[in-house]
């Protein structure tokens, strides 16, 4: 059962805030996987304390690097679940959990970040993984 | 910022690797772990040699990709418990 929107509106915010695009139905989810150029991160998100509390933050400090992805998208599961459940599917590969996150490149995925590979972490931790998997497959950002 | 259930214990929400004095290791979400019992939650059991895998492959390949829920809840009692290690800390 989804929790109340009051409760999870701060946890979306967080991400949104970044600049994170939020895909909430799983037309939007086709969209942004339909663009293949470069490279797409995407972010399952979730109300755990456990980890979630951990992986936002680290997305925040990851994308600060010089280097990122070229586009940067959430979905919420428990909340938003047809989209969370059509993002799901392209990477059906891996079983599923939230928070993760997953970077692909030309349509291809190249890093994956299960949640338990989040829990026990601090932000900085995650951080440094994700700019590593950044720097490995994405290009610099020009301006 | 997210939800916290702190009078539950340490590994309370942690996915945890959970070996038995048997042939079966589970991996699973912890709920709950006293003197008595281990209580998992979204829980995947392989058996030594199954789809010829030993333990320690199948921890290997779920540290690095996680585990396919077999299970929605599973009670272990402590006597049949070898070790509970944090599927994090496993080299991936």
């Amino acid at each position: 059962m989804p929790y109340d929107p009051a409760l999870v509106e701060p946890m979306r915010n967080e991400l949104t805030g970044l600049g994170v695009q939020e895909l909430l139905t799983s037309g939007e989810v086709d969209e942004f996987m339909s663009q293949q150029d470069g490279t797409s991160f995407l972010i399952v998100n979730s109300v755990c304390g456990c980890a979630a509390g951990q992986a936002r933050p680290s997305v925040g400090l990851a994308l600060e690097s010089a280097v990122k992805p070229t586009r940067v998208a959430t979905v919420f599961a428990g909340q938003d679940l047809e989209a969370t459940a059509k993002a799901r599917g392209y990477f059906a590969e891996f079983p599923p959990s939230s928070p993760s996150m997953v970077l692909f490149k030309d349509g291809e995925i190249v890093h994956f970040v299960p949640r338990h590979r989040i829990e026990s972490r601090d932000a900085a931790s995650i951080a440094e993984e994700l700019k590593q998997a950044f720097e490995k497959f994405c290009a610099p950002v020009t301006n | 910022m997210g939800t916290f259930h702190h009078d539950k214990g340490e590994l309370h929400g942690i996915t945890v690797a959970v070996d038995t004095n048997g042939p079966e290791v589970y991996v699973g979400r912890c709920d709950t772990a006293d003197d008595q019992h281990i209580v998992l939650l979204d829980v995947d059991v392989h058996a030594e040699g199954n789809d010829g895998r030993s333990k320690q492959e199948y921890l290997k390949r779920a540290a690095q990709f996680g585990a396919w829920k077999k299970h929605d809840r599973i009670v272990l009692p402590m006597d049949q418990v070898a070790s509970v290690r944090r599927l994090g800390d496993f080299e991936v």
